[in-house]
């Protein structure tokens, strides 16, 4: 629990949501999220993204618990809940016969914002959007699509801001103009919270990340303190010699040894007082296993996460 | 209340009008001359007064309030169904705007839609029939009071459609034979008894009963009950809205 910001910007506590179908999509859900910061909910396909978000924007009703979005409870103050949140959602939904600058607009007096054009053209240029502001959304493309639902989104100048997997179907280099309206948005007060299946841009962008697995919410932390903390280190020996099999006198340590017989690979928990490299290298020395390079390399939040569901699976069977 | 936000939704509605003007305005008015033409003039020529009226006078409260029924229904429940169908409904359930405000919004619309289309069918049927409006501002109450209240129902019919075929199914299968059924081109009193009866329970027969008593002050049914019949239908429609507002039925999830 992050405590060095006593009033978090939106809280889900003891959230339930279970389908007309009786299927449980999210399993007793508590999450704190603080003002200005950056969170990543990740998780496989199915997870229950999708359902949170709605469910904290109100496109979705929960089967029991509270929302509070900047001191509202969701249901019983919608209005002003509401009136922070702004949602880019995983699907391109569009209005395809209306122009760009009309569905902005429209967007604005919907969240009951008084017009103001000076600011829409601001949301449009940076977005790139503003020379295409009179074309009718169906001509334009996928992701001049996204950054049309991001405008939506931003159009009634929300201080939270959801987006379900920004990055679908979008180029690498408008991925990078994206991310960098986000830092920008971040840096003008907006929290956001994102979902993704690109783990390096969790990595690149959040401040705290969340992993939901089978709606449960299985971790939520730092992400410097997830990857420190769950991240294994590894260090590789490029041996003089190659070894046709690990000796038997080495079987006390978690080796292993690469096709080739080339390098022998020790990972270890970069949580642990003791590292055991030091008593390693005297124990290759006694036994005459002589190496010319060494390299130690850190987990990558990839690993964390497909390490983390499937521990959680297994858990659950 | 949400102003902007129930401005925006109307707005949104009307200016996708302007986008089918063609389709919303034009193709109706077309169709209502050739009516006045082929029953009007044609066929009505050789029909004598019903009730005094000239019957191609006589047919034109019954094709306003035809119009305004379909037009009514059709935009209304079109209206609120694309929505749902195209994905963009996600907007209008996270913004902060209540059901009665998309309702205003959406109905207003609609019926802002066809009340415009009722008076432009009436301003043509002028180029063909001479004829005078006796209570002006009953012609007014009911227009209004059918196109809002047939709005209404179109939007439940368009909240309730899971597909196109059911988005017309209604009007096709109930709201048109009520219609033509309902004495747009002739008075109850013209059927054999037994029917006269049966046609009672046509709902239509009264509205456009009472419509055709504020042009011409002739009814086939008492005024009251044309008011109280139209009424009622308005109550029952909200009602049902209130109903499927509270539930989240069919909306949100
Ligand atoms: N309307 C619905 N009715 C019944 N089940 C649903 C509904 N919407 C979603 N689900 C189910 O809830 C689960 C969670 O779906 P959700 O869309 O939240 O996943 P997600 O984490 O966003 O996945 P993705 O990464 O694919 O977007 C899925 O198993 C899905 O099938
Ligand atoms: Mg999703």
């Amino acid at each position: 629990m992050n405590t060095h910001n006593p009033v978090p910007i939106l809280s889900v506590r003891g959230v339930n949501k279970i389908y007309a179908g009786g299927f449980r999509a999210l399993n007793n859900i508590n999450l704190d999220i603080q003002r200005g910061e950056i969170f990543a909910l990740l998780g496989p396909n199915g997870a229950g993204k999708t359902t949170l978000i709605s469910l904290i924007c109100g496109i979705v009703k929960a089967s029991s618990g509270t929302v509070i979005a900047d001191g509202h409870d969701i249901v019983r103050d919608y209005r002003a809940a509401r009136a922070t949140i702004g949602l880019v959602p995983q699907e391109l939904h569009t209005d395809s016969f209306e122009s760009v600058w009309a569905t902005v607009k429209f967007s604005r007096g919907l969240y009951g914002k008084a017009p103001d054009a000076a600011y829409l053209e601001n949301v449009l240029r940076a977005l790139s959007l503003w020379d295409k502001r009179k074309a009718k959304i169906m001509t334009l493309s996928g992701g001049m699509k996204r950054r049309v639902l991001i405008a939506k989104a931003l159009a009634h100048e929300p201080t939270i801001l959801f987006l379900d997997e920004p990055s679908a179907g979008v180029d690498v280099e408008l991925r990078h103009a994206m991310w960098r309206m986000v830092r920008e948005l971040r840096a003008q007060g907006t929290t956001i919270i994102l979902t993704t299946h690109y783990i390096e841009e969790a990595e690149d962008m959040a401040d705290r990340i969340g992993v939901i697995n089978q709606g449960e919410l299985i971790v939520v932390e730092d992400k410097s303190v997830l990857m420190r903390k769950l991240g294994k280190k590894q260090l590789s020996l490029t041996l003089r010699q190659p070894l046709s099999r690990i000796p038997t006198e080495l079987n006390a340590w978690p080796l292993t040894l690469s096709g080739d017989g080339h390098t022998l690979i020790y990972r270890f928990d970069a949580q642990a007082e003791e590292s055991g490299i030091a008593a390693l290298l005297r124990t290759l020395n006694e036994h005459g296993i002589d190496f010319k390079d060494l390299r130690s390399s850190e987990s990558s939040l990839e690993d964390i996460f497909v390490g983390l569901v499937h521990q959680s699976k297994q858990e659950l069977t | 209340m949400n102003l902007y936000g129930i401005r925006a939704i109307y707005h949104f509605e009307m200016a996708r009008t302007f986008r089918t003007l063609a389709e919303s305005i034009a193709a109706p008015v077309l169709t209502t001359s050739l009516y006045f033409i082929v029953f009007g003039k044609a066929i009505g020529s050789r029909l004598g007064d019903i009730d005094s009226v000239s019957y191609g006078a006589f047919i034109i409260p019954g094709l306003v309030m035809l119009n305004l029924l379909n037009e009514s229904i059709a935009n209304a429940s079109f209206g609120i169904y694309m929505p749902k169908w195209s994905g963009t409904i996600y907007e209008l359930l996270s913004a902060p705007v209540s059901w009665i405000e998309v309702l205003i919004g959406y109905v207003g619309a609609a019926a802002t839609k066809s009340v415009v289309l009722g008076l432009l069918i009436m301003g043509t049927a002028r180029l063909f029939v001479p004829y005078e409006i006796a209570h002006p501002g009953w012609m007014i109450a009911f227009l209004l009071l059918t196109a809002v209240t047939f709005s209404l129902f179109g939007f439940i019919i368009g909240l309730w459609a899971d597909n196109f075929q059911k988005l017309q199914v209604v009007p096709m299968l109930v709201v048109t034979p009520l219609t033509f059924l309902g004495g747009a081109f002739y008075s109850i009193t013209m059927l054999p008894p037994l029917w006269q009866k049966i046609t009672l329970f046509n709902p239509v027969v009264y509205l456009i009963s009472g419509f055709r008593w504020s042009f011409y002050g002739v009814a086939d049914v008492h005024i009251a009950m044309s008011i109280g019949m139209i009424c009622g239908f308005l109550m029952l429609c909200l009602a049902y809205v209130g109903w499927v507002f509270k539930t989240g039925y069919k909306i949100r999830n």
